[in-house]
């Protein structure tokens, strides 16, 4: 076979037929727990996508390591599950390589706030074109209930029996500070809302993370469905909120406890991406041009003049 | 002993005092007229103040090493003084600042020359500048040796070029200014020449990162993810510096982790991935490379050696990081190890590192080191073949094949077959739609905890280590076929090795040497065959724990007669090689002996270098090295010194 039949052909980006729910549909049954905030979240990126009239080799997922990472193993897309807290420069990596196709990366609040925060705080300051879904329940699930990085100060679990010690992350506040260009957040349990925010921030060119609120229904005992229910409202339903407007989003993203905000809280649309920046990925995808490089058509014979 | 064309020209000053970019040029000037060089850097990791030198061996033959001995050292400071008199050889001269103020007793020989010169004085006065005193003394140096100041002059030309003529135009008068000052003043009184060749043919002068590099982008690498480190940042370095004409994306990370998993995206695209580092950022990666192995992606990672453990010896070379990166990672997954010995080596490494990731869709890790990737060998342009490089990206599965598939649900990613390899396909076509995992998982990428798919699974990936033996390099046979002794090494010690047993042999003794470059998967057969011709073997390497013996008796259960280790910092020189392989066979009837270097205690030289015990006569292979050596075998611990070994053997 020649080289050049080796990268994907980019025409069949160009989609011919119509998706549906079904298009992603698969039999590989989860590992998830009845109730488990999860179910709401695949079906919820399922309507997106749907939304977005993307098909399954159209985007490539990229997840961490916990019960929400798993989520591409339950839906008919491209992916690579990769290991805990490193999902974000993987799909950097991706990206930098194939910029035509739509990246998406899905960690939970341990994954993505935890191990994986330094990874996280240069995401956002590189702005690459990836939306980063964060499954927050608050606790480690997989790994039997031990406090996390946003877990309530006070909580309590096997590893801290009087009550967790630090300050919770609060992921917005530190997108406001590391130069994220969006940052949103929804909640498990309103799956319309929550798909609404993944097309926008899928539609976000650049880094957009969503934070879902999550139960985990047999380890966080605190934060239920009902204590979220009883707390989130939408900054949309907010007379005059702008999310263009760094001062009201600082605001909210502080904003945690008796009211928790949902929706887009901060945007910057003009903010270009890292891709943008790269002049030579405006010639085309990596990908395309390493072809030329397969096929060398390049003057390697001139390097030598440097050191003759 | 040859007075023309065979000696070593040394630059010893402070970092910040333009010790390696002077030398660097007096290098070339002497490769541009036609003698063969060999530069090798030593600096501290600092960027301004302590002790650095470069060195430059020069002769009218291919060199692959240095030598221990100095005939001409140009002295920036005292420091520079103090730390190298002892290497000087008999006739040999130390020139620097008439104005340098030091301890003569700790300096002057009887038999060394000492040249004052007005250095920074000149340099002001005709060149404006002191900061140009570093091309007067390669001046005198031009001058005193009696080398074609035109050759120099043409450097000074190019190396200044893009600051203009008034810049060069200082160059060449203070150049010049020097010149004839050593001509004037100790050309007739100095016995060592360089004679430039008439109608030289062109050749270059590089290290083997440069050298890397040029073989990994002519593979199609475009793809260089990395976090600076130190020997390792060059590669990323070069490959950014040609980014531009060469479409190349490069990326400094947060941190190696970033640097790896960044790679890893990248290579799972469809890139030919490259990562750099040394050691300490090697261990950062290790949780990723076991990602690439599980999920079957091809990777290449450079991890450039240096002294470990923990940040260790920042600046100085090692060859220790070869136990850990053969086995580096939870688990067992397949891999290659490439051990690169000579420049024309690492070019090769760079093409052929890129093939055997693709084609067994494994990570390949390439072992340079400190002494590798900064010293400077001379070649002929042909050596840098690219005509040689091929592109083999393995199975892959062609846009036509995706299209012929039934549905999207139809290719397994990691199908199980005869030779391990499951072809690949780049995830953008309607056809390759699949997810893969770093947890175990079935044929078409799903998490699986099966244990029959578990076996199968493993045992399809381990057999691409079976199957990458076809491929890999086989051990190298340099020197007779057959010999009384046989000296076995890997990676950087090349040179070194290569030189001694040439000097040996010249000498009327018989020696040989099996070198490998690819040490991983270990050429078991290769092996044994050599063994069996094999008299008495003298495994040579730059660790404490003798890593390859290691290696080499746990995959074979052979073990060499006797072992050399050296662990200073320091690679060892031509001498030294010699040195320790006489000894080695001097002591033949102790069992399992092993011989350590010693630093001289009482050399007063933090550098570890020089000699305690008076100076050899200079000449290449005569068997004397400068550094002492220790034999600590079992409880004994001997602190003979080579000089008196010597002595030993000959009674």
């Amino acid at each position: 076979m020649t080289d050049t039949a080796i990268r994907p052909d980019s025409s069949g980006l160009t989609l011919m037929t119509k998706v549906d729910m079904k298009t992603f549909q698969t039999t590989e049954k989860s590992t998830w727990c009845a109730g488990c905030g999860d179910f709401g979240i695949l079906a919820s990126i399922k309507q997106a996508l749907v939304g977005l009239n993307l098909a399954p080799h159209q985007v490539m997922f990229f997840s961490g390591i916990g019960c929400g990472s798993k989520l591409p193993h339950y839906m008919h897309v491209s992916a690579l599950n990769t290991i805990h807290g490193r999902a974000l420069p993987v799909a950097t990596g991706f990206k930098l390589a194939n910029h035509n196709m739509k990246v998406v990366a899905i960690t939970g609040d341990g994954d993505g706030y935890g191990i994986g925060m330094g990874h996280l705080a240069h995401t956002m300051r590189r702005n690459p074109d990836i939306t980063h879904i964060v499954e927050n329940n608050q606790v480690y699930g997989l790994t039997k209930g031990q406090y996390s990085p946003t877990s309530g100060h006070g909580y309590i679990s096997t590893t801290s029996p009087e009550g967790s010690i630090e300050v919770s992350v609060n992921p917005l506040a530190l997108g406001m500070a590391m130069g994220a260009s969006f940052l949103a957040r929804s909640f498990s349990s309103d799956p319309k809302h929550l798909a609404s925010i993944i097309m926008k921030a899928m539609t976000h060119k650049g880094y957009a993370l969503v934070d879902v609120l999550q139960p985990c229904v047999t380890y966080n005992h605190v934060n239920t469905n009902e204590w979220y229910k009883s707390r989130v409202y939408k900054v949309e339903d907010l007379p005059n909120y702008d999310p263009t407007n760094r001062q009201m989003a600082y605001e909210r993203a502080q904003e945690w406890g008796d009211r928790i905000p949902m929706g887009v809280i901060y945007a910057d649309p003009d903010r270009p991406t890292y891709e943008d920046q790269v002049p030579l990925l405006q010639k085309g995808t990596l990908l395309e041009l390493s072809e030329k490089a397969m096929r060398k058509d390049y003057d390697y014979e001139s390097l030598k003049n440097e050191y003759m | 002993m040859s007075r023309t064309n065979d000696m070593t020209i040394k630059l010893g000053g402070e970092a910040g005092q333009g010790v390696e970019s002077s030398g660097a040029g007096f290098l070339k000037a002497m490769v541009r007229g036609g003698l063969y060089c060999y530069g090798l850097q030593d600096y501290q990791s600092r960027i301004r103040g302590g002790h650095n030198y470069y060195q430059i061996r020069v002769s009218s033959k291919p060199l692959f090493s240095w030598s221990s001995d100095v005939h001409v050292l140009m002295a920036f400071d005292d420091e520079s003084l103090y730390a190298h008199p002892q290497e000087i050889v008999p006739g040999g001269a130390i020139i620097f600042d008439e104005g340098l103020k030091y301890d003569k007793s700790r300096v002057e020989a009887g038999h060394t020359k000492m040249m004052p010169v007005p250095l920074y004085k000149l340099a002001l006065e005709i060149g404006g500048d002191k900061v140009m005193a570093n091309t007067v003394a390669l001046g005198v140096t031009s001058g005193i040796t009696g080398y074609d100041f035109e050759k120099m002059a043409d450097v000074i030309r190019q190396n200044f070029r893009r600051k203009g003529e008034k810049v060069i135009a200082a160059n060449l008068g203070v150049a010049e200014a020097g010149y004839r000052y050593g001509l004037d003043n100790f050309a007739a009184d100095f016995e060592f020449k360089l004679e430039a060749i008439p109608n030289a043919p062109k050749r270059m002068a590089l290290h083997a990162h440069q050298a890397f590099c040029m073989g990994a982008l002519a593979a199609g690498c475009r793809f260089n993810s990395a976090y600076p480190m130190t020997p390792g940042t060059s590669v990323i370095e070069w490959m950014t510096a040609k980014a531009n004409k060469f479409d190349v994306l490069t990326k400094q990370t947060e941190d190696e982790l970033s640097a790896i998993l960044m790679a890893i995206g990248a290579a799972q695209a469809g890139m030919r991935a490259l990562t750099n580092t040394s050691g300490g950022g090697f261990s950062l990666m290790v949780e990723a490379l076991g990602l690439a192995g599980m999920t079957e992606i091809p990777l290449v990672i450079v991890d450039a050696q240096r002294g470990g453990p923990s940040t260790g010896l920042p600046t100085k070379t090692e060859q220790s990081d070869l136990a850990f990166v053969t086995s580096a990672g939870h688990g067992e997954f397949p891999r290659a190890v490439l051990a690169p010995g000579s420049v024309q080596e690492a070019f090769e490494a760079g093409w052929r590192a890129f093939n055997l990731a693709e084609k067994y869709q494994m990570p390949v890790l390439v072992l340079t080191d400190m002494m590798l990737s900064t010293s400077i060998e001379t070649l002929d342009p042909e050596q840098i073949d690219f005509s040689k490089v091929e592109i083999d990206r393995g199975d892959m599965v062609s846009n036509a094949e995706l299209d012929a598939l039934a549905d999207s649900w139809a290719y397994k990613r990691h199908a199980v077959t005869e030779s391990g390899v499951s072809p690949r396909a780049l995830p953008g076509h309607p056809n390759s739609v699949y997810i893969t995992t770093g947890d175990e998982h079935s044929p078409d990428g799903l998490i699986t905890e099966d244990p029959a798919t578990r076996v199968a699974q493993m045992e399809k990936r381990m057999r691409k280590m079976e199957s990458a033996l076809a491929t890999t390099i086989k051990p190298l046979l340099y020197g007779p076929a057959e010999a009384d002794v046989t000296v076995i090494g890997w990676g950087s010690t090349y040179g070194a090795i290569r030189q001694a047993v040439d000097a040996m042999n010249a000498a009327g003794e018989s020696v040989n040497f099996l070198h490998y470059v690819d040490v991983w998967p270990f050429p078991v057969q290769e092996t044994e065959e050599a063994f069996a011709k094999m008299k008495f073997s003298i495994c040579i390497e730059q660790n404490f724990t003798g890593q390859f013996a290691r290696l080499l008796r746990a995959e074979t259960g052979l073990r060499a007669n006797a072992q050399v280790l050296r662990y200073d910092g320091h690679p060892y020189t031509e001498e030294d090689a010699v040195a320790f392989i006489r000894r080695a066979v001097a002591e033949k009837d102790k069992p399992h002996n092993v011989i350590r270097y010693q630093v001289p205690v009482n050399s007063g030289n933090r550098q570890g270098y020089a000699p305690s015990n008076g100076h050899s006569n200079g000449a290449h292979g005569s068997g004397t090295s400068q550094g002492q050596i220790n034999n600590n075998n079992l409880n004994t611990n001997s602190t003979a010194s080579l000089y008196d070994l010597k002595e030993e053997v000959k009674a």
